[in-house]
């Protein structure tokens, strides 16, 4: 196994691009580890990231929006008090995912190119509306982060190509948003369903809302009929049902040992009412 | 056996401090299974099938042999060539064949080979060098479909004498018992209730997995060391297994993370003894968690019918039981234990319970707490409950109405000397929480629970030092707390501070030959060597005392440490202390220590009574315990806190059991959860605070009245909170675990 420690991104994309075999860029690791440990992966090569300048750094930017970077931690996210106040549900979605020493470690950006349906922070990533910059040998582009992941493991990152940012928008006025999972124990578990409401007010009226669910289709998705349901409502019982109606329709789940497809279809409803009434109240400058 | 000089005054049981232990656990010291390493260590990894059912055509080593870090591989063919049959005499047969699988692999993760080599990652490596040929076979892994009349044998010739004509070879043992008439008992009932339940099967969970360091040379003497809880039955299995003998193989046990029963047989130990002797260096073996779930012993899965019959006062007039244990591809499923422990608590005319022992492609099953008990009582408690609710009875109540009590027959035969399952049931109704108002969306659950407990052999050693302070050596590995509990009881009889008594575990070459730390005996049974042989050193320092003051030993009697003179031929002499007859014992007749060896048979039976609240999230499905009290009689608490330690812990591995844990097998037979992650034992915020309540009815086959406390513990758990969480949801809940795709499947079906 190679070892690097590139010191930009490019020098990073150059080293991957000219790889053969397996590669894996290495930051929190705590899923390149794992998989190294367990004997599931065992990469040819593998790119360290976290000795890049500034990848540690959370940055609020002059026009409200927020970049994050790639090896900036869970930890690290949950202790940024201004962070936490604009965007609670993607610092808490973030916040769910392992144990204390996990957080140590563990970042957005592993989260989403490890590339698990049930990634706790992309459906809250998604309903922000949270982009990656991707560098590559040909230079970077921005990319919606529901367009990376493309199956289960699998990413629409190219040969060469990493991710450089994480980048938030920026909050703006009468806005809320929420992440739910549903788990069988309290903590330290894999969502079954994973629920990201993401909307804005105009006095009680819902104006823009983006609705993402995890763990419920071989990627996360970001689901248009669960928007339309609330946009233009109060968060109404008729909306409410509606939402979860289009909720559970938009599943395409399995079955298997962390839950059945009525479950997840079922439940996918029950978080994004539950989860959506948490965005509305945080939209209206309610403690939630 | 009788006592006749039992105690109920006490100065130093009861008390409750630190465990001798303690310090090196929280800082390190202690040395558990992996914590050691010898010159010249090779490191083992094990070869495992991946398939439910296979025939093996064909092991080649050759490529592994020929690799440069590899300096051992064993398959079957390194083993002792047995001469034992399959069958009931042939339980070392039976451990043989699992910790290295001969003409078929019998379940996913059934060793097949095992390599030594210069690193760990190097062992791992070239375990992939090995080439197996597999011709695959169909498979089996549910008990129902097991004893069905299509299902694939297991094994031919594995049943006892027990099982009756015409029953599918996968049925091994077959046990049937009761009294009185059942038919005409539910003739006399005002309601009889017919109900079946299914319980999946969970791992005992210990966190430290199996680790041993093994050294075996070609003149037949070996060393290992372990993580087990019994290090005389890992040197006899060994020994047999790698043809040896016996005293041959010194054994010493490590300190133990956790065992719940699961660490009472060997896995890996004669495999890294078979590579040591093949490689002639020391070797280390080390389980992953995947490892311990795919090949070590989970409990047994059940399918069990119930039928009760009840009078409208609560009286039960007719019980009976049926419990089908599936415990992997070998005998030894306790249906016998289910099907006798499942009515024990109650006072009965008539009762009639039958037990299956049924093998299917899984792990052995190994002991868990209790190994049986738990998922008989859920079945039963479940019933009993539900008459309780369709006759408007409280089901407090109508335990106290049915219990057993001293002089009852017993479900299983014997009549009960005393026993404190009334004390129990009193205990619950005055509880606070049993009275305590619910909120909406939750519901309460009881269960009562009952267990054997065990004697077995014992062998203690005391041994006084000079100035005055004591070791004590035992054989049963400590796994939750026992060298306080022996250190208080040497106190007691010795009376000297237990700060001043030094408990060790001993080897198998230190100590006669000892029984598993299993069926709760530990505190009973090496309690009551440990007390004996401290009243043996007692007589031998009397009788110093005596000869020092020139008056007869009957005039001596032992008080508060000192000798001291007493009756009408003693003289008037000051208290002599223990440190004063210890120092110059040298001179006055040689070193004084204590012993004891025997098989204590007065274990004394144990019941328990719990109460739980349960709160069930109607949209998800998903239970939170709220509230959880334990109520069990102890006999005498030697060591309170950890008495109050096993009734939690007893809880809690019920909760995981009721709520989430399960091994989950696809359609290929393999396990689909073999980690952590995925087998969902609780974490601690899932947990309430669980209260406890000591009742103590003296047993009175103990010096000071124990009862063993580990094991009765897991028995009412599984029954009171699927009772509980019955009354939360509304739907009575048959199958475990209760997890939360269930509880809404139910919720559904119920409208």
């Amino acid at each position: 196994m190679d070892y690097h420690s590139p010191a930009s991104f490019a020098e990073a994309s150059a080293l991957a691009a000219n790889a053969t075999g397996t590669t894996r860029f290495l930051a929190g690791g705590t899923d390149v580890l794992v998989q190294l440990r367990s004997d599931l992966v065992t990469p040819n090569t593998l790119i360290d990231i976290k000795k890049i300048n500034g990848v540690q750094d959370i940055t609020r930017n002059a026009d409200g929006s927020w970049t994050i970077g790639v090896a900036a931690t869970g930890a690290e996210m949950s202790e940024h008090a201004e962070l936490v106040r604009d965007w609670p549900g993607v610092v808490e979605a973030m916040d769910l995912i392992g144990s204390t020493q996990v957080q140590g470690r563990a970042t957005l950006t592993g989260n989403l190119c490890n590339g698990s349906p049930a990634a706790d922070s992309v459906p809250a990533m998604v309903a922000a509306g949270v982009t990656v910059t991707v560098t590559g040998p040909d230079g970077s582009r921005e990319v919606a982060v529901e367009d990376i992941p493309t199956g289960p493991g699998r990413t629409a990152l190219n040969k060469g190509e990493l991710i450089s940012a994480v980048n938030i928008p920026a909050r703006g006025a009468n806005g809320g948003d929420a992440y739910l999972r549903f788990i069988p124990r309290t903590e330290m578990d894999i969502a079954v369903v994973g629920v990201g409401v993401n909307l804005r007010l105009e006095g009680d009226t819902i104006t823009e809302a983006r609705v993402s669910l995890g763990a419920v289709a071989p990627t996360v998705l970001l689901v248009e009929d669960c928007a339309k349901a609330i946009i233009g409502s109060t968060l109404d019982e008729a909306a409410l049902d509606a939402l979860a109606a289009a909720a559970s329709a938009a599943c395409n789940p399995i079955d298997d040992k962390r839950g059945t497809i009525a479950f997840r279809t079922e439940v996918s409803g029950v978080l994004a009412t539950r989860a959506a009434k948490i965005a509305y109240a945080r939209a209206k400058g309610e403690q939630a | 056996m009788a006592l006749d000089d039992r105690k109920s005054g006490f100065t130093f049981v009861g008390t409750r401090p630190n465990r001798p232990d303690g310090l090196d656990k929280v800082t390190g010291r202690a040395k558990f299974g992996a914590d050691i390493s010898a010159p010249g260590m090779l490191f083992g990894a094990v070869l495992r099938s991946p398939h439910a059912h296979a025939r093996i055509v064909k092991i080649d080593a050759s490529k592994a042999e020929a690799h440069k870090d590899v300096k051992a591989v064993v398959t079957r063919a390194d083993f002792a060539d047995v001469l034992f049959k399959p069958g009931l005499e042939g339980e070392f047969w039976n451990v043989l064949e699992n910790v290295m699988a001969g003409e078929k692999a019998l379940y996913d993760g059934h060793a097949v080979a095992a390599i030594a080599a210069t690193s760990a990652l190097a062992a791992r490596d070239a375990l992939k060098l090995i080439e197996v040929e597999y011709e695959v076979l169909p498979h089996v892994t549910d008990v129902d479909k097991a004893m069905a009349t299509d299902a694939p044998v297991i094994r031919e010739g594995a049943a006892d004498y027990s099982v009756p004509e015409g029953m599918h070879p996968n049925v091994v043992r077959y046990h049937d018992s009761g009294h009185g008439d059942v038919e005409a008992g539910f003739a006399e009932a005002d309601l009889v209730i017919e109900d079946s339940f299914v319980t999946e099967a969970t791992h005992q969970g210990y966190i430290e997995p199996h680790a041993c360091l093994a050294m075996l040379g070609n003149d037949g003497k070996g060393e290992l060391w372990c993580t087990t809880q019994g290090h005389w039955i890992a040197q006899k299995t060994c020994a047999a297994l790698l043809g040896i003998e016996t005293s041959q193989l010194r054994v010493t046990a490590s300190e133990i993370g956790g065992g719940f029963g699961g660490k009472t047989t060997v896995f890996i130990e004669p495999v890294a003894l078979a590579l040591s002797r093949k490689a002639n260096r020391p070797v280390k073996l080390v389980m992953t968690r995947s490892e311990v779930f795919r090949a070590t012993g989970p409990t047994s899965s059940a399918s069990m019918d119930i039928k009760i019959g009840m009078k409208k006062d609560g009286t039960i007039t007719a019980a009976q039981g049926v419990f089908r244990l599936q415990g992997g591809a070998f005998p030894g499923a306790p249906g016998d234990m289910t099907a006798m422990c499942a009515f024990a608590p109650y006072n009965l005319t008539n009762v009639k319970q039958i037990g299956y022992d049924v093998m299917a492609n899984r792990p052995k099953q190994a002991a868990y707490r209790a190994p049986g008990a738990p998922m008989g009582a859920f079945a039963v408690e479940s019933v009993i409950d539900e008459l309780c609710k369709k006759l408007d009875l409280d089901p407090v109540d109508v335990r106290l109405k049915n219990a057993a009590h001293e002089g009852t027959k017993a479900s299983y035969g014997p009549r009960y000397e005393r026993i404190g399952l009334v004390e129990t049931l009193v205990a619950a109704k005055a509880h606070p929480h049993y009275s305590a108002p619910l909120k909406p969306g939750q519901g309460r659950g009881i269960s009562c629970g009952f267990w054997f407990n065990h004697g077995g052999e014992t062998s203690v050693s005391l041994a006084l030092s000079e100035d005055g302070s004591a070791q004590l050596m035992v054989g049963t590995p400590d796994i939750g707390g026992s060298r306080a509990s022996m250190a208080l009881m040497a106190a007691e009889v010795l009376g000297i501070p237990y700060e001043n008594i030094r408990v060790t575990i001993a080897d198998t070459a230190t100590l006669g030959y000892n029984d598993v730390s299993h069926g709760s005996r530990v505190t009973y049974a090496s309690g009551l060597a440990t007390i004996k042989a401290a009243k043996h050193a007692v007589e031998k320092l009397s009788e110093r005392a005596a000869a020092k003051w020139g008056i007869p030993v009957d005039a001596v009697k032992w008080e508060d440490g000192c000798a001291v003179p007493s009756g009408p031929n003693a003289g008037d002499f000051d208290p002599m202390p223990l440190a004063d007859i210890t120092a110059d014992m040298g001179s006055t007749g040689g070193p004084i220590s204590g012993h004891f060896e025997a098989t204590p048979e007065g274990a004394g039976v144990s019941f328990g009574t719990h109460i739980v609240d349960a709160e069930v999230d109607p949209e998800t499905g998903k239970t939170s315990v709220t509230r959880y009290t334990v109520i069990q009689d102890a006999g005498k608490a030697i060591h309170p806190t950890y008495v109050e330690g096993q009734y939690q812990g007893g809880a809690a591995q019920g909760i995981g059991w009721a709520l989430n844990e399960e091994y989950i097998y696809g359609d290929d037979g393999r396990l689909q959860n073999s980690i952590f992650l995925d087998y969902r034992i609780p974490v601690a915020s899932d947990l309430p605070m669980i209260d406890t309540v000591i009742v103590e009815v003296p047993n009175p086959g103990h010096p000071f009245g124990v009862r063993g406390v580990g094991e009765t513990g897991i028995v009412p758990p599984l029954a009171a909170i699927a009772n509980a969480v019955s009354h939360a949801a509304g739907v009575r809940m048959r199958q475990l675990p209760m997890s939360p795709p269930r509880i809404l499947a139910a919720l559904k079906d119920n409208g």
